[in-house]
């Protein structure tokens, strides 16, 4: 019985967590404090983290965790910290659009997965079982270099446009 | 059921409740995460398709949307700080005259 659980341990833990960050991102519209939903949004992006670990990128996995986590969800943290999460203003946790909106999810969902359902893709043939670092940073810098160097503009300009945004509100 | 199709179902999901989160709630900051959650669904579908593929394709889109979030954080984050700052408010309600 151990064997034949060990043995299908790879898709138990997908299951796991794949229910783990669907719960996540369920949390995220439930929860009314900021920080709440920061930590829901924190569990879900681990938990997908993990499912690219199960998938076999596990460089992809450290990104999500190093970036996602590391970085954008403290800077995000920071600032709830920074504003006062409580604001006596948000007295209702939903908008006048839940309505429409909660429509409008039902019927994206069912269109999307019946347009994702029909046409399964089939791998390609003499596709590898997943693919490793190398392969990924050969890829990156023989055909890619050009969108690569391209992120570090984007980079660059992101630090302008943030420093400009405050320079300019400090100066009216 | 086939992994890639369950994969593709949980990534379809994630990208619907972010897309949910921003339209229902009220929080400048929550609809800010809710957007990443949508990022989040959308890397989940790539890199599905790269591994089914085998190819690195998928994983260096993956790698640039990484930087792309970071970037939208970055300036996104100071300008959600000073509206609140001169609207004392993280209420959505308190921006309708941005509406044009």
């Amino acid at each position: 019985m151990i064997d034949a659980l060990l043995a299908r341990l790879d898709t138990l833990l997908m299951l796991v967590f794949g229910v783990g960050a669907l719960g996540g991102a369920a949390l995220m519209i439930v929860l009314r404090e900021p920080m709440r939903v920061a930590t829901a949004l924190i569990s879900t992006m681990v938990f997908l983290g993990g499912i690219y670990g199960l998938l076999g990128v596990h460089f992809i996995a450290a990104f999500q965790v190093l970036i996602y986590v590391g970085a954008v969800m403290v800077f995000m943290v920071y600032v709830i910290m920074l504003l006062d999460p409580r604001d006596p203003a948000i007295q209702r946790r939903f908008s006048r659009l839940l309505l429409p909106g909660v429509a409008g999810f039902a019927l994206l969902i069912a269109a999307l997965v019946a347009a994702t359902w029909k046409v399964a893709p089939k791998p390609a043939a003499g596709a590898v079982e997943g693919f490793g670092l190398q392969q990924f940073a050969v890829a990156f810098l023989r055909e890619y270099w050009l969108q690569f160097e391209l992120t570090s503009v984007l980079l660059v300009a992101a630090i302008v446009a943030a420093v400009a945004v405050v320079r300019l509100n400090r100066r009216g | 059921m086939d992994q890639v199709q369950w994969l593709l179902g949980l990534a379809v999901a994630i990208f619907a409740v972010g897309l949910l989160g921003v339209i229902v709630r009220r929080n400048l900051l929550v609809m800010l995460m809710c957007m990443e959650l949508m990022l989040n669904g959308v890397n989940l579908s790539l890199v599905t398709f790269a591994h089914q593929m085998g190819e690195a394709v998928g994983a260096v889109l993956v790698f640039l949307i990484f930087v792309v979030a970071t970037a939208e954080i970055a300036v996104a984050i100071p300008i959600v700080l000073l509206l609140v700052k001169r609207k004392g408010s993280l209420d959505l309600a308190a921006y309708t005259d941005l509406k044009g």
